[in-house]
């Protein structure tokens, strides 16, 4: 049975423990869902980039990599991709990167955000 | 209007040291031990006995000056003295006083040496720059004058040197009494122009006193307010005191950018020229989110206090900086006519602006929480034991967490920077350059509000 990974959810805990690459891992759970954000549950960035969306009427995917087993690595693959510290708060639309807090607040408010989201069918007008 | 006869008898001492005062200063204390004793002369007469009254009026050309004193007189009548002092016999009108302010004493030529110790007051200290000038004297030892009178005139104090042909002495008095008028015109305007130059100095001085004075506060208030906080962490205070220098100086270019800027759309300046114009004042706005990234760098809580603004702008500070929607809502009408695609990019640009605010801001309310949170979750109050691993791991903590106060700080800034751009593109030259100065003269307001508020009378 397929079942659902709660696109419509807040926190997807992964039960997959594959071994493999993690930035494979990163890039096939970022194609999973329209608006995937990689996080870290005490980090208050973080939080703003989801209040972001969630006022925006968008429900991004968060995996929070804290509470992931192989977060660590992940986040390790994250910092090597954006090449900068800190790797969150990370996120991708339609499988694409967009990037960290700084990029997505930029194309917001420079208005490509929107359209991208409704793009990835992640907001309906 | 004395009578010289009165004074004459009454007192032998012909001081007139109370008689004159120069720009109504009171010369009785000062003179009364600095002129020569005349109580040697022996003549009750030696006085000054005049027929006519005394005119006392501002034409009256006594001048006192520094140490060479001297009655300027038309003329001086000097009955043979039984001393040695051949002293200024000065006419004293008792006790009135002759308050014309412009009088002087002035060594005649006659009374040279003999006059040793009998310095007039010093007028000098009164700022009279021509003190060493003498005027003419006219003090004429009439040695026709037998009999032991001393008569002074006093340019229109009139002297009557008793038996003298009244005519050929009237000619020379009124010859004197004008040249000695002219005299002191000419002296009192020396005076008049040291004065103004005195006072025009001075207020330049005035001016520096008063930039120092504010440049000296803002710094006093950055030290006191970098101080309260990290004792003997001079490297912060230092950062915050750069900073705030650096922003001064950024605050004054941007006014006179902001100056040009208003000269060219008065002026109606060709679009061209306008465009250049707008470009230099966006990117000295550039220049300021970079000297504030640098600045919180150093020290974020300085930046964080907004100590580096006036108070008035301090309150509605946000996260450091201004809320571009906020902006966006004071440009409000004054950006019409816009057409309908300006017009709806606009708002898109109000409300994501809007949204990405919110968003900082419940993520600073996180930090709070999460702070608070850190801070409290170790053990407080009397039961707080001496755990002292626990307490240091949870500090380490706190300091991580205050560690991205200065991302959101740089976000913040970041965002307003974009939507500054944005406006620019949205905009024509024309209607971005009059936003550009419907916002600089709202932050001026604010900043005049804080210093009226700051003058404001106390009870």
């Amino acid at each position: 049975m397929h079942c659902q990974t709660g696109s419509w959810g807040s926190y997807v805990p992964t039960t997959r423990t594959t071994v493999g690459d993690p930035l494979e891992r990163i890039e096939r759970l970022a194609s999973e869902n329209a608006v995937v954000i990689f996080s870290i549950s005490s980090c208050c960035m973080c939080h703003a980039i989801k209040r972001l969306f969630c006022g925006m009427g968008v429900n991004p995917t968060v995996y929070e990599l804290d509470q992931d087993p192989r977060g660590k690595d992940m986040e390790k693959a994250l910092m090597r991709l954006l090449g900068s510290s800190p790797a969150v708060p990370v996120v991708f639309i339609g499988g694409k990167l967009v990037g960290t807090m700084d990029r997505v607040m930029a194309s917001h408010i420079n208005g490509t955000l929107v359209p991208l989201l409704k793009q990835a069918g992640a907001l309906w007008l | 209007m004395q009578s010289f006869k009165a004074a004459a008898t009454t007192n032998p001492d012909m001081f007139c040291h109370s008689s004159f005062f120069l720009r109504g200063d009171d010369c009785n204390s000062r003179n009364q031990t600095r002129f020569p004793d005349l109580g040697e002369l022996d003549h009750p007469a030696a006085a000054f006995h005049h027929d006519d009254a005394f005119d006392l009026s501002p034409s009256s050309i006594f001048s006192l000056k520094s140490n060479n004193v001297g009655v300027v007189a038309n003329t001086l009548h000097y009955g043979a003295l039984n001393t040695s002092i051949g002293a200024t016999a000065i006419v004293s009108s008792g006790t009135g006083c002759l308050d014309t302010g412009q009088f002087m004493y002035q060594k005649g030529a006659t009374f040279g040496a003999s006059l040793g110790n009998g310095h007039i007051e010093n007028w000098a200290d009164s700022g009279l720059a021509d003190n060493s000038q003498q005027t003419d004297t006219s003090t004429d030892v009439d040695t026709d004058h037998k009999n032991q009178l001393h008569g002074v005139q006093l340019g229109a104090v009139m002297v009557d040197s008793v038996d003298q042909s009244k005519s050929k002495s009237g000619d020379q008095k009124t010859l004197r009494r004008l040249a000695q008028n002219r005299e002191a015109a000419r002296k009192s305007r020396l005076r008049k122009k040291v004065y103004v130059q005195q006072l025009e100095s001075s207020r330049l001085r005035l001016t520096e006193l008063e930039q120092e004075l504010q440049r000296a506060r803002q710094q006093g208030i950055f030290i006191a307010s970098g101080l309260s906080g990290d004792h003997g962490h001079t490297v912060a205070g230092n950062a915050a005191l750069a900073f705030d220098m650096e922003y001064g100086r950024w605050l004054d270019e941007h006014q006179r950018l902001i100056n040009d800027l208003r000269s060219a759309v008065n002026s109606h300046m060709g679009d061209n020229e306008l465009c250049i114009l707008v470009g230099g004042v966006m990117a000295h706005y550039d220049e300021v989110f970079r000297l504030k990234s640098i600045g919180a760098k150093a020290d974020v809580f300085h930046m964080l206090s907004g100590m580096w603004k006036t108070p008035a702008e301090r309150c509605f500070m946000w996260l450091g900086g201004f809320r571009s929607s906020e902006l966006l809502k004071i440009l409000g009408n004054h950006l019409e006519p816009l057409t309908d695609q300006q017009l709806m990019g606009i708002c898109n640009l109000q409300q994501s602006s809007q949204q990405a605010e919110d968003a900082l801001s419940q993520g600073m309310e996180a930090l709070q929480q999460s702070l608070v949170d850190t801070l409290s979750s170790a053990s407080l109050g009397p039961s707080a034991s001496g755990n002292v691993a626990d307490y240091m791991g949870q500090m380490a903590i706190a300091m991580g967490k205050l560690a991205t106060l200065e991302n959101f700080l740089h976000q913040a800034d970041l965002l307003s920077q974009q939507t500054l751009q944005q406006m620019h593109r949205i905009l024509t030259t024309r209607q971005a350059a009059r936003a550009l100065l419907v916002f600089s003269d709202y932050t001026s307001r604010l900043r005049a509000l804080s210093s009226l508020w700051l003058a404001r009378p106390r009870n």
